[in-house]
């Protein structure tokens, strides 16, 4: 009797932790299985599939630096989202300043403005960017791309600091204006030391949004030199079949920079997501 | 320092809410206004006006003579200090002091000169290299003040200043910023939802209800001779009875009528047009309780409240209030005692019953 | 006579300076928005009118009105493309709702190890949708990869995942779920935590049971958060390209193309610009009614001042 309420007892009180351990192991799953993998010799990938490994090798790894010069495309990504994030976090900032402090009329039309075109297809301007960039002799280089990713990356931006804008105290501003400042001066000194959390946390988005986005890049790079490190990835072929050991060390490393600023930064990034409910 | 005026002044904010409702108010070079009312009855409002943090929908806000209305807030050289206090979190208290002297390109040692004497003023100069975070309520408060003084303004908009602090910091502080007023001969605009710190304050004291003033003028003035019954219930305190009744001719002599007394008009040197609906109005210090009273109660709750003490008192024929009446501390008085109370005829004020408005 | 002393338009300088630094302040960027983003969606429509192969130079850019439009609806091909994405949605979404609303039922109880189980949750949202693709393709790669291996261990024959016409749909699906559940997941933990929890406590009280109190608070209240996952959600799995593109490529064949890959191929593969850009537009104009409905469930308040 008493000895089985202490067994249901500790039943109940381990349920939650190791219901909640399988839910991370089973969501963290697919991520271990494809570095395993990358690990993993390339007659061994498909043989008998184990969840403890017993040999580790880093030769998709060399091949994928040596033999593809991945360094490329990371350096493409590298290059296409920071120019993206820095532009759309600059022009960003002071707009979602005025959308969410300043008095004027239209603003709302704007914000609904903003957040619709973050609805847009990405499909639907293909065709027109595609010939836009061309006459402007942009198809294949960076300009070309950081442009396109305005589209998404800049109502990101800011519709994420408006929300953050609008939370901080209007009386700290009002405090500027009556010390004599103007708006300018006071988004300067006052503002924006204040809201660098925000920014920090709209910023990291945007890497994010901009690092991850395929469609554009598959459609305004033409040659490896400008890949980024998706298309780069989808587009590994090997010479009989499909190189998977290098294609998954090339996931590897795709990801690992996301993991970085995952790891660091969750709980702003969950805030961001949900503070704004910006999209998936 | 300077004067400050509000001509007609009208404020309805986008949502259709009027808060400011065709205000004229003068207030003179280095006086202290205390705008004192419930919260939301638009002092608050009143102050962001002069201040140029919002735009009258009619009116016009002169400081010195000069028509300010279409000046924006860091032009009109006017120190606020906020309820919140708004002290910039992440500048030291030096910083905090010497924003609005950096932004006026005051020259670097002034600054540290005026930043030093206002510190010293509050003394605050311990507490120069800290953060707002560091500090206690009453300190900042003290930053606070020390921002708006450190400019040497116009004239100083406080905003429920005092109102963050714990009671006994509150009444020091008080007295503190009246030295202070004193000391700077500065024009002040003053607000407060608390009519013991407007009355012990202010030089004037306007009183605002629902976006209008009810009354302005000294704090005594407001206190002896209310205005309407508002006033009447808002200033002082414990507060003033007020009971409806009706101004009826007895006998050849016109005499108050209500339920709980009846008085003698004629003899109280009041006149007041025969019939006439109206509400009597006696202050509890105005009641004395003696053996040949006009009106009897029974005791239901007894506050000391030191020097004097506070009973409330039921009365036959005002069934859902009290009757207050201030005794002598020393007095014998006991809960369910039955106890005969006299009105002072001299201190009676009557009010018109259905505007509200002061008779006599 | 009270006119008289209330000058017409007193005080509005200063609030027309304030607009004009608003305006000043908020332009670049919404200019640029313009020039990338409404500015080509208007070429696309004029495009659209237009018959131009970029394959045929010679034949010009002829204007032809709605002969796109026309050649689209009956476009076999495209309709079918309209009925794959249709069946990816409604698979996609439901499960991600389900799947997220249990996440977040199970992470609002957590209390110990918070940060690691949102690291964890996030990171197949955070990872490009490209590298999930692959990982999930990798597995279910036939005849010997992970998914079919187990099947076989469990003693089941499984089926030649990609080149399976309905069965290619499960990895395509999976990998979609397993990618954006986490999203839906943090909305829907947002929702939750944002309920009074003395409802619940006074619901015990009631003697409500955990169910009856699942249905009777938590859904409820958990509506608006449900509906702004259901709209980002469905708006995002209309516009899915980067998973189908990289695991199934649209095939078997055309099995399981979506509008947004056919339209992709049209044209940039090949070159019919006239074409593909109507059905750029299509897509276009359905994603707006998404959009509309969203920003009509988020509300005017989050267009207006004061905090969101
Ligand atoms: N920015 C605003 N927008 C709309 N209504 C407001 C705003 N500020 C104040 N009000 C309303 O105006 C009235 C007066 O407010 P306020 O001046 O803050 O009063 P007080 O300071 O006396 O408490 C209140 O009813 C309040 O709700
Ligand atoms: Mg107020």
């Amino acid at each position: 009797m008493t000895l089985g309420a202490t067994a249901r007892t500790t039943a109940r009180r381990w349920a939650r932790p190791v219901a909640t351990g399988l839910l991370v192991a089973a969501i963290l799953f697919p991520l271990y299985w494809a570095a395993l993998s990358s690990l993993t010799p390339e007659n061994r990938l498909f043989a008998a599939p184990a969840l403890v490994p017993r040999e580790l090798v880093l030769d998709h790894y060399r091949a994928l630096f040596r033999e593809r010069d991945f360094w490329t495309p990371v350096r493409n990504s590298l290059v296409v989202a920071g120019a993206t994030t820095v532009l759309s976090v600059v022009l960003g900032t002071v707009c979602a300043y005025a959308l969410a402090r300043l008095r004027f009329r239209g603003k709302a039309v704007m914000l609904a403005f903003v957040l619709a075109v973050s609805m847009f297809p990405q499909i639907s301007i293909v065709s027109p960017l595609y010939l836009l960039l061309r006459e402007l002799r942009l198809l294949n280089t960076y300009p070309g791309l950081v442009l396109p990713y305005l589209t998404f990356a800049m109502p990101l931006t800011i519709w994420l600091l408006v929300g953050f804008f609008r939370q901080l105290p209007a009386e700290l501003e009002e405090a500027g204006l009556m010390d004599g400042a103007g708006r300018l001066q006071t988004l300067w000194a006052i503002v924006l030391p204040l809201s660098w959390p925000g920014i920090a946390t709209t910023a990291i988005l945007t890497f994010l949004y901009s690092w991850n986005e395929f469609l554009f890049a598959l459609s305004f790079t033409l040659g490896p030199e400008r890949h980024t490190v998706p298309v780069a990835i989808t587009l590994f072929r090997g010479q009989y079949q499909v190189p998977w050991g290098q294609i998954l060390a090339a996931a590897v490393v795709a990801t690992a920079p996301v993991a970085a600023i995952v790891l660091a930064a969750q709980r702003r990034i969950v805030a961001g997501l949900t503070s704004g409910a910006v999209k998936g | 320092m300077a004067s400050i005026t509000l001509d007609q002044v009208s404020k309805t904010y986008p949502n259709g809410q009027t808060a400011a409702r065709d205000l004229t108010i003068e207030i003179g070079d280095g006086e202290l206004l205390v705008l004192v009312g419930p919260s939301g009855s638009g002092k608050s409002t009143v102050l962001r006006l002069v201040a140029g943090l919002e735009l009258p929908t009619a009116g016009r806000i002169l400081i010195d003579g000069r028509d300010v209305t279409a000046v924006p807030p860091q032009r009109r050289d006017l120190a606020m200090v906020f309820q919140s206090y708004a002290l910039y979190p992440h500048k030291s208290v030096r910083e905090n002091l010497a924003f609005g002297l950096r932004v006026r390109r005051v020259d670097a040692a002034e600054i540290d000169a005026r930043v030093r004497l206002a510190a010293a003023t509050l003394g605050i100069e311990a507490l120069l290299d800290r953060k707002p975070a560091q500090l206690s309520g009453g300190q900042r408060q003290r930053v606070a003040l020390g921002r708006a003084i450190v400019r040497e303004p116009k004239a100083f908009l406080l905003d429920e200043p005092l109102s963050n602090l714990d009671p006994l910091l509150r009444v020091a502080t008080r007295t503190e910023l009246g030295l202070l007023h004193r000391r700077l001969a500065a024009t002040m605009v003053y607000v407060t939802h608390d009519q013991e710190e407007a009355m012990t304050l202010g030089t004037r004291v306007a009183v605002m209800r629902n976006g209008a003033i009810e009354q302005i003028g000294p704090a005594l003035a407001l206190f002896r001779r209310p205005a309407n019954t508002f006033v009447a219930g808002f200033v002082g305190s414990p507060a003033m009875n007020l009971w409806p009744g009706a101004c009826r001719r007895l006998d050849g002599r016109a005499r108050v009528a209500s339920a709980v007394c009846s008085i003698d008009l004629d003899e109280a040197g009041q006149s007041v047009p025969d019939g006439a609906e109206l509400v009597a109005g006696v202050r509890p210090h105005d009641i004395d309780l003696t053996s040949d009273g006009d009106v009897t109660g029974r005791v239901e709750i007894v506050e000391p409240l030191g020097p004097v003490t506070l009973v409330h008192l039921r009365v036959a024929g005002l069934p859902g209030e009290f009757v207050r009446v201030i005794v002598p501390s020393d007095a014998r008085i006991g809960v369910d005692d039955q106890a005969r109370f006299r009105i002072r005829r001299d201190r009676l004020h009557l009010f018109d019953g259905r505007t509200g408005r002061r008779l006599n | 006579m009270k006119n008289a002393r209330t000058p017409p338009g007193s005080g509005a300088s200063w609030l027309r300076e304030e607009a004009r630094l608003g305006w000043a302040l908020a332009l670049p960027a919404l200019a640029t928005i313009a020039l990338v983003a409404v500015f080509p969606i208007l070429w696309t429509f004029w495009e659209s009118l237009h018959l131009h192969d970029l394959r045929m130079p010679w034949l010009g850019r002829p204007f032809v009105g709605a002969a796109n439009y026309a050649e689209a609806f009956g476009d076999p091909r495209f309709r079918s493309a309209l009925g794959h994405t249709g069946v990816f949605m409604t698979a996609a979404v439901t499960l991600e709702l389900g799947a997220g609303l249990l996440v977040a039922l199970a992470l609002d109880r957590v209390s110990r190890g918070r940060g690691m189980v949102r690291t964890a949750v996030l990171l197949p949202w955070a990872i490009p949708t490209v590298v999930a693709a692959l990982i999930w393709r990798f597995m279910f790669e036939s005849p010997a990869g992970l998914a079919s291996a187990a099947l076989v261990r469990l003693g089941a024959a499984p089926p030649t995942w990609f080149a399976d016409a309905l069965a290619a749909w499960i990895p395509l699906v999976l990998a979609d779920v397993w990618k954006t559940t986490p999203f839906v997941a943090l909305l829907l933990l947002a929702g939750l935590q944002n309920i009074d929890k003395a409802l619940y406590e006074a619901a015990d009280v009631d003697g409500a049971g955990r169910w009856r109190q699942f249905t009777a608070i938590t859904l409820p209240l958990l509506r608006p958060a449900l509906l702004v996952a259901f709209l980002f959600r469905a708006l995002d799995a209309f516009r899915v390209f980067d998973v189908v593109y990289v695991m199934t490529g649209g095939g078997p064949g055309t099995a399981t193309e979506p509008v947004a890959l056919y339209t992709f191929s049209t044209l940039l593969q090949n070159l019919r610009f006239g074409f593909g850009s109507a059905l750029s537009v299509i897509v276009f104009v359905v994603a707006f009614f998404f959009a509309l409905a969203s920003i009509r469930v988020l509300g005017r308040g989050a267009f207006l001042d004061g905090p969101a």
